[in-house]
């Protein structure tokens, strides 16, 4: 048999064969996540199922997220009934305004190199940056993990995602992954295992990685994985006391396709409406004007994110142009309190900032600032569906912290490396 | 399984993804689907839902259910009295969720299919066929994997781990470490 992929490692410990891609394993997994957008159905679908108890409580974790805070009378019932059955049987709860699930566990040290991570959350799989293997599932998969531990997968192919060529100054992992997504197209990695290889790898920060990972399901991804090294072992050392091996796929692993990253080829990229795989360089762009700035979320809601926005934000002059509303969101409050202890959240807000709870904001309309009429949004985040945001007459932009500060100065779609 | 739906074609277009089924910010007022049909992709067509009669087919090119993993979009499409949707592919997620509560994603060429025309969908086991009786046409359909089936079989995920289906289906408990 030739070689295994790190998709391949992880789904064999798990169910206890040897699982080749195209199998289908019942597999243990280490971390069920469930949110207040899928976890209200998915109790439903548990009290269908005669479920009893949790598998395990210390393996669930629920996350009121997606309403943060409660938007609606019916929202603000969803936590309530995520909170009274979790306190029923043991769990924990992320509360309003700790963060959006995959965030939070991974900077808590829940996620670890060789794990499985099932949430009810398509961008689960942002956790795969830290060599696990993160898949998104809906409710009544979340319900039946939830009775049973388990979830079933077929094992899929790997796309061996290689990142090569210096990383031009200027270029952030945002520009890089819409580049991924865009050449691998809105089902390019349906059902597949995205895996992270080339010398560059090691110059992305964990935080970096996320942004990959996230952006991932963009191109129909079940998982993307970067295999641990020095930089996973630095993230996650003062996070958790447990120390886990890397799983790293083998030299002669099997993959169904090879694409290449040429960093040193990219410039800042810009995803217009509406799909995050129609993706144009920033400078084809230039003009359009915005109305309102998006800061935030689980692709561009982490610390670094922010430094960078406000970098530009202060080499523009330290103003935001007139007419445009800049709305920022922490993906977690860890994000918060370190933006506050260093001050970038008092800059951000006497610069005319609107600060948000932390959670998912305003990316999917569920709660935080919804688009006028007719009004241009440049976004951080991972979708520009039309009506994303919560007004089907809005159009959408997604592009890096940087290019986002950057029109939050000119008031129009900029290239960050022309400012200041 | 056996099961023989027949309906009138209900085109849409590639790349659906869940939020245009059912936009997120329904789901801020009720999750009851009897309610949120009234608004079943509302983002592709404000007029679509309205016209949606018990008995349609929803017919879509590729990767129909894309973006997030909301559920509800497959219920939504259930209690509108759609029981199956077609399309040249499907999104991960949307698969499984439809396969959980027994809406029948049926994998086949649809470029052929046009707004209206009658299909006839038959299920026997896993093998999936599908006939447009407007145009005398045999459609292949990729049959559902084996797992699928027993899950479908059970009448859906809520009655398959009823039955204590998991067990059956783990060759060696898991090693967790």
């Amino acid at each position: 048999m030739s070689g295994r992929t790190i998709s391949e490692k992880i789904l064999s410990a798990k169910s206890g064969t040897d699982a080749r891609a195209g199998d289908i394993v019942v597999c243990d997994a280490d971390l069920v996540l469930g949110t207040d957008a899928s976890s209200p159905m998915a109790i439903g679908y548990f009290e269908q199922m005669g479920g009893q108890r949790l598998f395990d409580a210390h393996r669930v974790v629920f996350s009121l997220d997606h309403y943060s805070p409660p938007s609606t009378a019916k929202t603000a019932a969803f936590h309530d009934q995520v909170r009274a059955f979790a306190s029923m049987h043991g769990a924990e709860v992320l509360e309003v305004g700790v963060g959006i699930s995959h965030q939070v566990v991974a900077e808590r040290g829940r996620v670890l190199p060789g794990d499985l991570v099932i949430g009810a959350d398509s961008h689960t799989v942002t956790c795969g940056a830290l060599d696990a293997f993160a898949t998104g599932v809906g409710s009544s998969d979340l319900a039946a993990a939830m009775i049973t531990g388990r979830i079933w997968l077929r094992v899929p192919e790997t796309i061996k995602v290689s990142l090569v060529g210096t990383r031009p100054k200027g270029l952030a992992a945002k520009d890089a992954a819409l580049a991924m997504i865009a050449e691998l197209g809105a089902e390019g990695a349906n059902y597949k295992t995205l895996e992270f290889h080339g010398a560059e790898v090691a110059e992305f920060t964990l935080e970096e990685r996320f942004v990959f990972s996230n952006l991932a399901v963009e191109a129909g991804a079940k998982a993307a994985i970067f295999g641990a090294d020095a930089a996973t072992d630095v993230y996650l050392a003062d996070r958790t006391l447990i120390r886990r091996s890397a799983v790293a796929s083998d030299a002669d692993a099997t993959y169904a396709a090879e694409i290449v990253v040429d960093l040193a080829r990219l410039s800042p990229r810009v995803a217009i409406p509406h799909s995050p795989n129609d993706v144009i360089p920033v400078v084809d762009a230039l003009g359009t004007r915005v109305q309102m700035v998006f800061l935030g979320t689980c692709t561009g809601g982490r610390v670094p994110d922010f430094h960078e926005a406000l970098d530009v934000l202060e080499r523009g002059g330290g103003r935001i142009a007139d007419g445009v509303q800049l709305v920022v969101t922490p993906a977690s409050r860890e994000v918060f309190l370190r933006l506050t202890a260093d001050g970038t959240l008092g800059k951000l807000t006497s610069m005319g900032a609107i600060v948000t709870t932390p959670g998912c904001g305003a990316c999917c309309g569920t709660s935080g600032a919804i688009p006028g009429d007719g009004m241009t949004v440049l976004s951080t985040a991972n979708r520009n569906f039309k009506a994303r945001m919560g007004n089907a007459t809005a159009s959408i932009y997604l592009a890096s912290p940087a290019a986002c500060a950057a029109a939050a100065v000119t008031g129009q779609i900029t290239d960050p490396r022309t400012i200041g | 399984m056996q099961l023989r739906i027949e309906g009138r074609a209900r085109v849409v277009g590639d790349d659906i993804n869940t939020d245009y089924i059912i936009a997120s910010t329904r789901k801020r007022d009720t999750l009851d689907e009897q309610i949120l049909k009234r608004y079943l992709l509302e983002t592709v067509d404000p007029k679509f839902a309205a016209s949606v009669q018990p008995g349609d087919l929803l017919v879509a090119g590729a990767n129909f259910g894309c973006g997030s993993a909301m559920e509800i979009a497959a219920t939504v499409i259930l209690a509108a009295g759609i029981t199956a949707v077609l399309a040249t592919s499907f999104s991960r997620t949307f698969y499984r969720n439809a396969i959980n509560n027994g809406l029948i994603p049926v994998e086949c060429e649809t470029n052929s299919i046009a707004e209206g025309d009658r299909l006839v969908v038959s299920l026997d086991g896993n093998a999936l066929t599908v006939e447009n009786s407007t145009h005398g046409a045999r459609l292949a359909a990729k049959p559902i994997s084996p797992m699928m089936t027993h899950i479908l079989d059970a009448g859906g995920i809520v009655e398959f781990t009823r039955r204590g289906g998991w067990d059956l289906y783990v060759r060696r408990a898991g090693t967790r470490t």
